[in-house]
């Protein structure tokens, strides 16, 4: 073996390796708020009287869930300016990931609220809730608790996928890992690195959706 | 020069796709193997191989796939292999699959009550006999609806060995994209070759869902007898 790793020059880079995970860090987070809204919507939808509604709810779910992360990001970012909507790198990163959570997150949400038992509803209709108040503190804020484990795996899964964005050079930690190793071509000893930053903030993703889902929900996750 | 779109480029793409099935055919056979070992290890009673296989799991579940493939690629070259877009992507995607086919798998034995391992001991059975015989063939029944549901991720999964300069349906994207510039048309239709190969296998595995839920054979009803 021949190659001589060369750790050292890691550390002048280090500034820019914590910029690139506060990046990946604030790309996430606003993909998983807005993926959990269209969740929301989605299970709301194929919950709706209207044939039309949950056709179209379910064909998005479909077609998100049976392609890759990487098409529906080239399809976005490259095939949406064809029709006249041009995107920046970050803005095409952040839709992809939000039509790709959304649609997981639809599922997960519709599996919470059909969890939630008929006599809940009619609790709920005997004590003289208003249809809205129904559907927001009978139905949707308990499913939304019973699914939560679930919706934490899945976040957590679209904050690795998220490396992907790195190919359109949408800001975020790969990226940035790409930008230096286009400099200096220590390909092995950043991407390691950067591996390992991946690998603590799924386990401190996890860790913090297990307290919350502990503290706030006050339950023991079910979590291993 | 801006090639037309035209149908060769469709047969172009549509030829593709044998790349992308073969690779996750290596990978699934690759990771099947590797993750059953893992799932062995994991419901073992001894700590250091539990362990091992609980720190290999969390590993590769809790990085991207791109590092993986960046990690197995760059690294075959470090130890003097010649790199190998093939090699990189088939060995790093059977990392992935196997550790999640372990987690999955580990789910089905422990579903197993323990009264079957009782039994089988009873029997005289060691161990693994006790595995072998009595505990994997039952979770075997329970483990093909989320198996099959796991090929769908294994098969999206292959789009990124693309990154690494490995020749399967989404690079044959980029490649007519290059040269005809209709990125709409062509991602379309790669999309839609995806979809073709991934909603028979999800739907597949929702009916073998179904079909255990009439029977009542589920993780969760089994755990809970």
């Amino acid at each position: 073996m021949s190659y001589v790793f060369q750790w050292g020059s890691v550390w002048p880079e280090f500034d820019k390796l914590l910029l690139g995970t506060w990046l990946t860090l604030r790309l996430s987070a606003m993909a998983m708020v807005l993926g959990l809204a269209v969740g929301v919507l989605g299970a709301l939808g194929k919950a709706s009287a209207s044939r039309w509604v949950r056709a179209l709810v379910h064909g998005y779910v479909e077609a998100v869930r049976n392609t890759p992360f990487l098409v529906q990001l080239l399809l976005i970012y490259l095939g949406l300016p064809s029709l006249g909507l041009r995107l920046t790198p970050d803005q095409a990163a952040l839709l992809a990931m939000v039509v790709n959570l959304g649609a997981y997150a639809t599922e997960i949400v519709r599996a919470g609220i059909e969890a939630v038992p008929h006599g809940q509803i009619e609790a709920g209709r005997a004590l003289g809730l208003k249809p809205r108040h129904i559907s927001r503190f009978v139905v949707l804020v308990p499913a939304l608790r019973t699914v939560f484990p679930a919706l934490g795996s899945q976040f957590i899964l679209v904050m690795l996928a998220s490396s992907v964005v790195s190919v359109i050079s949408a800001e975020e930690l790969t990226a940035v890992a790409d930008t230096i190793i286009a400099r200096n071509f220590r390909s092995f000893e950043f991407y390691f690195i950067v591996t390992g930053i991946y690998l603590a903030l799924s386990l401190a993703f996890q860790a913090v959706f297990d307290a919350i889902d502990r503290f706030l929900f006050r339950r023991w996750s079910a979590h291993t | 020069m801006i090639r037309e779109f035209s149908f060769s480029e469709v047969v172009f793409l549509v030829e593709a796709v044998r790349w992308t099935v073969l690779l996750a055919a290596l990978a699934f056979v690759g990771g099947s193997i590797v993750g059953l070992v893992f799932a062995v290890l994991r419901v073992s009673k001894a700590r250091l191989p539990r362990a091992a296989a609980i720190v290999y799991i969390k590993v590769f579940q809790g990085t991207p796939l791109l590092m993986q493939l960046y990690l197995v690629y760059f690294g075959a070259n470090l130890l003097g292999l010649q790199a190998d877009a093939w090699l990189a992507a088939a060995l790093g995607l059977t990392f992935y699959t196997s550790a999640f086919l372990a987690e999955i798998w580990r789910g089905c034995i422990e579903a197993i009550p323990r009264g079957q391992w009782d039994g089988a001991r009873a029997m005289a059975l060691g161990p693994l006999l006790q595995l072998r015989f009595v505990i994997l063939p039952q979770a075997l029944r329970i483990a093909i609806p989320p198996t099959v549901g796991f090929m769908v991720q294994v098969l999206k999964g292959t789009s990124l060995a693309s990154i690494i300069g490995f020749t399967e349906l989404t690079r044959a994207a980029q490649m007519v994209n290059n040269a005809t510039f209709r990125p709409f048309i062509v991602y379309g239709l790669v999309a839609a070759l995806y979809f073709m190969l991934c909603w028979p296998l999800s739907a597949y595995s929702r009916r073998l869902e179904r079909q255990l839920d009439r029977v009542r054979l589920t993780p969760a009803k089994l755990a809970a007898q």
